[in-house]
């Protein structure tokens, strides 16, 4: 009953003066939408990676050559030597194997040009390795690959610049004087970042070897490991396997350098780790100078009430109760500003912010809450206390 | 007057400000053999109606003060109702308070932004009584001062009159020991002052122990007992016949 009573005296102090309460409530407001939004963002921009990394198929290793600094000797190139000698080599956590060039064109289609983002030649491997499904038509071959046929997959990105609506499935496209026959269409994928991986045509290796890189070098050789828990295992057979071919005895000097999408997600998620912990730093901030906000009002209103006090404790106020009285005020305070924070950062986190879609952290909307209600409880104390140790002749003398 | 005790014990109260030279003996009593304060004794009894007097700096307040145990003595003892205050904590002072006394101030020194039921209601609250009894005492309470209608209403949508009247109310709703006036109807004019005294002398005749501070002899005229105190010593004690 007497808590029910310290509600109501709290309400009524902040009633009389709406203004002040408003204000002071903004500033914590600021502070929890900000903490809840700027996690959001962190981490939406988290999870952006992690999608991306995933759709790049997350039991995938990319081997590519690598110039050692300070090396006398250049690197050796990767050749589709080396991929056969992967394929062919006694290693169990090797799935498959596909070598990847990469070049660059325009495709014609009547006479609608448009210059897609890359063309690759590979295997057929490369489709699930890369995480590549078809939507419409088919994959090419091994037998395609055998025989070089001029057959092309495209992504769905290139299929509409080219095709316009038209079913590119059987279509002939002619890339740098060659036609090739469309035998499928890619899935979406979706954009992530600056590239699109669905503006891309797939062809055979030896087909895009003819006609564009000639027959020397690739450019990575996409290898699959069995499963995702074997990738390491899958990293050190084919380290071993191309030491071997490469005639290099000392593993330190390498010309070539395996990575697995964990090893980047981990390098990019820590990234965005830091990232998400600078914001929430900078919104912690702002947090803690709505807190101070709350100190400084009801510094301004203890003195303001003084006579109030004074009042009070002659008419047998125990301390408890004018400590309550303040706290609960201080605390209203927090928890009126914390809630409608906690519904202003759920609402702008519905909003797309700088190309991130934020993603809410349920932890961050308990613990911002949690953190303005002990923040108003903690600067509330000290005005709190101070009101409480009036003695009550003072504070009816004072004017 | 009655078998009782009286109800305000005062052995050798002394009060004293600062230190050294600058020492001033708010309260102080006559003089000893060897010219130090003795202190204010003073007794008290249960439904007596008495007015302090004394020019300002006479020590009325200090008294007060004292009597309201808003403030401690420098020395001496102090018995209220039986009890010794002069030991208490500041907790055990607030229930003191809460339980013996009922403050009625100069400028009425009502709760602002409160109704009239509400400022009634606050010692019971701090007392901890319960809400619907709270209620019953405190519409008593403001009946008992004529107010009854006027419950719903804040400070400032009443006069000077009727906000004393409500701190009166609000004093008497705890059935203390004792009511302590200061100056009650200093801020008021002479018709407010009038009901104001005749409230206040209608509860001294239900046996309520009243004190009352005041400078004004129209005022102290309707108390029974009248003590005028000079520089901080009680320089005449004087019982008079009630004047109705």
């Amino acid at each position: 009953m007497i808590a029910w009573q310290m509600i109501r005296f709290a309400f009524g102090g902040l009633a009389a003066n709406k203004v002040r309460s408003a204000l002071t409530m903004l500033g914590v407001l600021i502070g929890v939408a900000a903490v809840i939004l700027l996690l959001a963002v962190g981490n939406g921009s988290s999870v952006a990676v992690k999608n991306s990394i995933t759709a790049l198929g997350t039991n995938s290793l990319t081997v590519s050559s690598s110039n050692l600094r300070g090396s006398a000797t250049a690197a050796k190139p990767l050749t589709v030597n080396d991929a056969k000698a992967l394929a062919e080599a006694q290693a169990p956590a090797i799935k498959s194997v596909a070598p990847v060039v990469t070049t660059s064109g325009t495709a014609l289609y009547g006479d609608i040009s448009h210059a897609p983002g890359s063309i690759v030649g590979t295997y057929p491997a490369y489709f699930e390795t890369a995480n590549q499904k078809i939507a419409k038509g088919d994959y090419f071959s091994n037998d395609d690959v055998l025989n070089s046929r001029k057959v092309a997959v495209i992504g769905s990105t290139t299929a509409t610049q080219l095709f316009a609506g038209e079913d590119p499935v059987g279509k002939r496209i002619v890339i740098g004087g060659t036609p090739f026959t469309v035998t499928g269409v890619l899935q979406t994928k979706g954009s992530s970042g600056f590239n699109d991986p669905d503006d891309v045509v797939i062809a055979p290796l030896p087909t895009v070897q003819n006609a564009f890189t000639g027959f020397g070098s690739v450019n990575q050789i996409l290898v699959q490991a069995s499963s995702a828990e074997s990738t390491t295992e899958a990293q050190a057979e084919i380290s071993r396997v191309l030491l071997g071919a490469h005639a290099i005895t000392d593993p330190t000097k390498a010309d070539f350098r395996v990575s697995n999408q964990t090893s980047l997600l981990t390098a990019r998620e820590s990234t965005t780790k830091t990232f998400t912990v600078l914001l929430g730093a900078v919104a912690a901030i702002s947090l803690l100078v709505g807190g101070i906000g709350i100190t400084n009002i009801m510094l301004v209103t203890v003195t303001e009430r003084t006579r109030e006090i004074g009042i009070r404790k002659a008419l047998g106020a125990p301390r408890a109760a004018i400590l309550g009285q303040f706290l609960t005020e201080s605390t209203l305070l927090s928890v009126l500003g914390a809630g409608l924070g906690v519904a202003a950062g759920l609402f702008g986190a519905r909003f797309t912010i700088v190309g991130i879609t934020p993603v809410v952290i349920p932890e961050s909307v308990v613990g911002a809450f949690a953190i303005a209600v002990a923040i108003g409880l903690f600067f509330g104390s000290y005005p709190a206390n101070r009101a409480a140790a009036l003695r009550p002749i003072d504070a009816l003398r004072h004017e | 007057m009655t078998s009782k005790p009286p109800v305000i014990q005062l052995r050798s109260v002394a009060k004293r400000y600062g230190h050294g030279d600058a020492t001033v003996h708010a309260l102080r009593g006559p003089d000893g053999p060897d010219g130090s304060p003795l202190g204010v004794s003073l007794d008290i009894d249960e439904g007596d109606f008495v007015a302090v007097m004394g020019s300002s700096g006479s020590g009325k307040s200090t008294l007060m003060n004292i009597l309201g145990c808003l403030d401690v003595p420098t020395s001496g003892r102090y018995l209220l109702d039986g009890t010794d205050v002069g030991h208490l904590d500041e907790q055990q002072l607030s229930l003191v308070r809460n339980r013996k006394i009922g403050f009625i101030f100069q400028s009425f020194n009502l709760v602002p932004r409160t109704t009239a039921l509400a400022q009634v209601e606050l010692p019971l609250a701090y007392a901890g009584v319960r809400s619907a009894e709270r209620r019953r005492r405190a519409l008593a309470a403001l009946e008992r001062v004529g107010l009854a209608d006027r419950a719903g209403h804040k400070p400032n949508e009443l006069s000077g009159g009727q906000q004393q009247r409500v701190a009166v109310a609000r004093a008497l709703v705890t059935a203390p020991a004792m009511l302590l006036a200061d100056e009650p109807t200093g801020n008021l004019d002479s018709r407010s002052t009038d009901e104001v005294l005749t409230i206040i002398e209608g509860l001294n005749r239900t046996g309520r122990t009243i004190v009352l501070i005041t400078h004004e002899d129209e005022v102290a005229e309707r108390a029974r007992r009248v003590i005028r105190l000079v520089d901080g010593a009680v320089a005449s004690d004087v019982r008079q016949g009630v004047s109705v």
